[in-house]
């Protein structure tokens, strides 16, 4: 049986936060709580999405929180971020929806968006009655999106689109899709389009088989010379750097979506290690060898903290730079995998099984490590950044 | 309908609660939530709001940090909030709390008031009709069903052994709410922008002072419940224990 999740904080990080960016977080917690955790184990068995949270989760505001107006929050970094932590202790699938309606859908819209685009678009997005999803990876290019193969040709007052894209978190729940293509008539300049998708021409299927992730939708995209009117291009995208402004905004979100993840994995460790008795009938949590693996997690968990949210002050601050969200989003994925993999083994048998989350984390953060930017790229941006020399 | 509804700030529930060195509360070094009971009186309040109109103003009596309650109830919906601000509030009894939140409201009139049927801490389940007494209308309380009619509230209490009270009450009225009568809503993010806009009207110490006696109800002493294990073998045959069992039963636990 799973345990109560008695939150996180050795440290006294609370006293960090104001009053805002706690009752948002405990909005979150609690939503949280009483929505998700209940059918979670039965979504990820089943390999379902849970839709039926899709209006509440808007109600609430969930959806572009931090972005003003159209019906938005307007939540600081650090309140968007805490509400993604809380997402991600759930599930990183619930949260990986969340990330992409808010960082990848709406935020370029509102970015890089037409007044027109975005009076349509926004307000149906942030109430959940519309999704997105966000069309950059395609099947050979990764971490070299700039590589891609999907073209975009200006024909009279309409763009037709040609390519395929893969790895595309909520493909076929999506009304709409942010697609990234090279335009020909502009020497191949990697530009975004807002591609309707009942669209002829434009087919979303499903990624079956799926280890982790299992309670968010993945799907690949097909698009063979779709027309859209040249009033859905978003007119202020421009190279490669306006996609990689969305992914900044997504990865910071989980740089924080990460340390939830982790907590769950502490605190259901934590509590079965003060429960299970082993040897002179003692609770496991008084060998020194169980303690050893807590007081790796608490700490590496403490530090993450800290991290996000200086990083986030700094987003907060217009001070943030690049370099600093993927040395966030690299740290704490990495020390919530971890975390995954000590509380697996401090739960022994037990934690393979799903009556408790441990296990079901672990394979969803071996997508998160993966996806955007993966640990190694950004290993790679970190390397550059301080010696000044790129190494990809 | 103008509706007042009176908020205290509480220990967390799981919070591990250590005794002051003179026994008399807690160290106040603890997470704090808002009163159980007290977030049904307001989820009902916000509720009767919505189906009547009118205002939902709230209410709480402590220190600086218990304005977060106020907070919270703001970013669900409230109008506007009164914070009577002194470390000095926690230490009322019943009838002194009672006393200062009618000296800070003596320039309002209310058609309703409603508080959580008593409280997580002290669990007195008094403030609420000690205020209706001293303003001098009818109070209810354990209520779990309320409803508007042209001439006032008819209204549901809960009594004992699963029976219920239907009672008819005229209005200005206070009410005590029971847990569970509703489904709380979240504070939607929103909700917790737009509640940094809203008024909060401080009240002092100083303002209520001379409206204050003496508390009449002190706290002596507060002690952790001391362990007693008290456990008797009986052995032998199985006739001649549950012989002893019964008779211990009768004669030193009196319980048949």
């Amino acid at each position: 049986m799973a345990f109560k999740f008695k939150g996180v904080d050795f440290i006294g990080f609370d006293a960090l936060l104001s009053s805002d960016e706690l009752m948002a977080r405990d909005t979150a917690r609690q939503f949280i709580e009483d929505n998700l955790i209940p059918i979670i184990e039965e979504c990820n068995r089943e390999g379902r999405f849970p839709r039926e949270l899709i209006k509440p989760m808007g109600a609430l505001g969930f959806f572009g929180a931090n972005l003003e107006g159209y019906g938005c929050a307007g939540m600081s970094n650090v309140e968007y971020g805490l509400v993604t932590q809380e997402f991600e202790r759930g599930d990183s699938g619930l949260r990986s929806f969340v990330s992409v309606q808010s960082a990848l859908v709406m935020y370029p819209i509102y970015t890089f968006g037409s007044d027109e685009q975005k009076d349509y678009w926004l307000p149906q997005l942030a109430t959940g009655e519309k999704l997105g999803c966000f069309g950059l990876t395609e099947p050979d290019f990764g971490s070299n999106p700039g590589g891609m193969r999907t073209r975009a040709v200006k024909s009279g007052d309409e763009y037709i689109l040609n390519g395929e894209k893969m790895w595309i978190t909520s493909g076929t729940l999506a009304d709409v899709a942010v697609i990234w293509a090279k335009v020909e008539d502009e020497d191949g300049l990697v530009r975004g389009f807002l591609v309707e998708t009942d669209r002829p021409g434009f087919t979303a299927y499903d990624v079956h088989g799926k280890w982790s992730l299992r309670a968010s939708v993945t799907s690949g995209l097909s698009l063979q010379d779709v027309r859209i009117p040249a009033k859905n291009l978003l007119p202020l995208t421009g190279g490669l750097k306006s996609p990689l402004m969305c992914l900044n905004q997504a990865r910071y979100g989980i740089s924080w979506g990460a340390i939830g993840a982790a907590m769950s994995c502490y605190d259901t460790a934590l509590q079965y290690s003060l429960l299970r008795k082993q040897f002179r009938e003692q609770p496991i949590a008084s060998h020194q060898l169980v303690q050893e693996k807590l007081t790796w997690m608490i700490s590496e968990i403490t530090k993450a903290q800290l991290l996000a949210l200086q990083v986030g002050r700094l987003k907060d601050s217009g001070k943030v730079g690049h370099e600093h969200i993927s040395m966030a989003k690299r740290n704490n994925v990495w020390m919530a995998l971890e975390c995954a993999r000590m509380a697996r083994d401090i739960l022994g048998g037990n934690g393979i099984t799903d009556d408790y989350p441990i296990m079901r984390h672990m394979m969803n953060l071996e997508s998160v490590k993966t996806y955007e930017g993966t640990h190694d790229i950004h290993t790679l941006i970190i390397g550059q950044s301080v010696t000044g020399v790129p190494a990809y | 309908m103008k509706i007042l509804v009176c908020i205290k700030q509480v220990p967390q529930k799981d919070a591990p609660l250590k005794l002051n060195a003179a026994g008399t509360w807690i160290h106040e070094d603890v997470s704090y939530e808002v009163n159980e009971p007290d977030a049904y009186a307001l989820e009902e309040a916000l509720r009767q709001k919505e189906k009547h109109g009118g205002e939902v103003v709230v209410l709480t009596a402590g220190p600086a940090r218990a304005q977060q309650v106020l907070r919270e109830a703001l970013a669900k919906g409230a109008d506007r909030a009164i914070h009577l601000e002194d470390e000095k509030f926690v230490q009322l009894d019943s009838a002194n709390t009672a006393r200062a939140i009618h000296a800070a409201i003596a320039q309002e009139s209310f058609d309703l008031i409603v508080t959580g049927l008593q409280s997580d801490d002290f669990g007195a389940a008094q403030t609420g009709v000690l205020l209706a007494e001293i303003l001098g209308i009818p109070h209810a309380t354990i209520i779990i069903g309320i409803e508007k009619t042209d001439t006032g509230l008819r209204l549901k209490r809960e009594l004992e052994a699963g029976h219920y009270q239907h009672i008819e009450t005229t209005m200005p009225a206070l009410l005590t709410i029971q847990s569970g009568i509703n489904k709380l809503r979240y504070a939607t993010l929103i909700g917790i922008k737009q509640a940094k806009m809203k008024p909060v009207r401080k009240v002092t110490w100083a303002d209520v002072e001379s409206k204050i006696s003496p508390n009449l109800q002190q706290i002596v002493r507060l002690y952790v419940p001391e362990k007693q294990k008290r456990t008797e073998m009986m052995e032998g045959p199985a006739p001649e224990v549950a012989r002893k069992v019964v008779d211990y039963l009768r004669t030193a636990a009196r319980v048949i």
